[in-house]
């Protein structure tokens, strides 16, 4: 067993194609859950009883749903633009499954002679990746909006790109000081270059100050993970920013004309995003797979896996979050949402990346007037 | 093969793979499910009504000033990760020069708010 995990990992394409079948199984059974979360929580919050029948508590609704919508008739409407309009659910989605590539999701494990990182790969500018990455998933929403050749799609298509623009912006700067208090805890082991590694962000979470807090990151940047949070909820197009499909306005939003597997295939990739944003927040502020893992006490099987749990739960801490917003708030006007973005978020984000760099600078070299 | 091309070939590979599983599954969807389109069908949604005009049609001017708003802040951003990066070696000269970059976007914003190109009312 141990040989063969081992000939497996030290074959870079064998090693590749596991992960990659590891990370495609755990995305969709996280979504598949996800979706009868968020249904059975707001439909509790709302005082209804939400899914039942399917399976125990209505567990397989999902399941159910997903496979009506490979059953039900694809309606392509005349005006379409038939490549662009068929690209745009493929490209919605394959987005939303790289970005997790980079997340590291556990402690690496040791197997025989070979360690093996949970994680797809550890890109060096893993930072930038996130950001590159969530960018591309504008494309579809305006690739959708444009090719359907209708009318509420276009509008969809075009506030909802502005949208997500205009909080990519306040998410990027949001994040610099992540890099920056990084690159300064890890001044001391390799002089004075930082990192972006999304795996060494994780481990610089590790310790404790003042004996029981944990050394996460949200408790120096509490105001970057404020704003990412914000941002997130916007990025996702959920709840209260979730004007791209308002109904009451403009039906569907972008996807109006899309149906059967095609829709099914952008809600997935909305729930990937929303999933993929919390595991973010969770690797960059609360320690990623960082917590207590009792090696004495417990099996040594038991410990192992532990940090994944932790890294989960977290992860559905945060996406608890994201559904208790969509149950308690109302959705916002489209002037006041680009007002936030613009003159709240972005001001508030450049104005907390320039307090924290002087304190950082401060602590670094000393104020400038002791030298 | 070294560690550098080994990660990139893992983007290669899950990239690959996604594309062949949602083929896949567009592919089995079409042939499980019916088609019958009909010319009532297949015309563009309009909440139940005939369709007026064409599906394009013009937005407001707004959305582009926003798309070049966005092109400053995000080329921006790709000057400030290698800056944060390396903060520590650059010195304080590079925390001045950032210090002026930031203020003179600040000043930016500052004034395409006053001229009045992100409030939404006509």
């Amino acid at each position: 067993m141990t040989g063969f995990v081992e000939r497996v990992f030290d074959n870079v394409w064998l090693a590749a194609l596991v992960k990659v079948v590891a990370v495609f199984a755990l995305l969709l059974v996280v979504v598949i859950l996800l979706v009868w979360i968020e249904r059975k929580l707001v439909a509790d919050m709302q005082n209804r009883l939400g899914p039942m029948r399917a399976g125990p508590f209505g567990v397989l609704q999902t399941l159910a749903d997903g496979l009506k919508l490979l059953l039900k008739e694809s309606v392509i409407p005349r005006k379409a633009e038939l490549g662009v309009y068929m690209a745009a659910p493929i490209m919605a989605l394959i987005p939303a499954f790289l970005i997790f590539l980079v997340i590291p999701i556990g402690e690496p494990v040791t197997v025989g002679g070979t360690t093996i990182t949970l994680q797809g790969m550890d890109l060096n500018v893993g930072v930038l990746y996130l950001l590159a990455m969530s960018s591309l998933a504008v494309y579809a929403i305006v690739f959708a909006g444009w090719a359907s050749g209708s009318k509420y799609p276009l509008l969809g298509g075009v506030r909802a790109t502005a949208q997500m623009i205009s909080y990519e912006a306040a998410m990027g700067l949001a994040l610099v000081p992540v890099v920056l208090f990084a690159s300064h805890r890890l001044g001391g082991e390799v002089p004075l270059i930082g990192t972006m590694s999304l795996s060494q962000i994780v481990e610089l979470q590790q310790g404790a100050f003042r004996g029981f807090v944990p050394g996460w990151f949200v408790f120096w940047l509490a105001p970057s993970f404020i704003i990412f949070m914000i941002a997130a909820v916007a990025e996702a197009n959920r709840a209260p920013f979730d004007l791209v499909e308002a109904e009451t306005e403009l039906v569907g939003g972008f996807h109006t004309e899309y149906s059967g597997f095609r829709f099914a295939l952008f809600f997935l990739a909305e729930y990937l995003n929303m999933f993929n944003l919390s595991a973010i927040a969770v690797t960059l502020f609360f320690g990623g797979w960082l917590g207590p893992t009792w090696p004495e006490v417990l099996p040594g099987w038991i410990s192992a896996l532990l940090p994944i749990v932790w890294f989960l739960a977290k992860t559905f801490v945060l996406l608890f979050v994201f559904i208790w917003l969509r149950a308690t708030l109302p959705r916002l006007r489209y002037d006041q949402l680009m007002n936030l973005g613009w003159k709240r978020l972005i001001p508030a984000s450049l104005a907390w990346l320039v307090l924290f760099t002087v304190v950082t600078a401060w602590r670094a070299w000393g104020a400038p007037w002791s030298s | 093969m070294t560690q550098y091309f080994q990660d990139y070939i893992t983007v290669a590979v899950f990239a690959a793979f996604g594309v062949l599983l949602v083929l896949i599954a567009v592919g089995a969807s079409a042939l499980l499910r019916p088609k019958n389109p009909t010319p009532a069908k297949s015309a563009s949604y309009e909440c139940g009504m005939d369709p007026v005009g064409g599906g394009w049609s013009q937005t407001q001017v707004r959305f582009y000033i926003y798309g070049l708003l966005f092109l400053i802040f995000d080329v921006e951003a790709v000057f400030i990760f290698p800056w944060a990066v390396r903060l520590e070696q650059l010195g304080g000269f590079a925390l001045v020069e950032m210090a002026i970059f930031i203020a003179i976007l600040l000043g930016g914003l500052a004034y395409a708010v006053r001229k009045g190109v992100l409030r939404w009312e006509s």
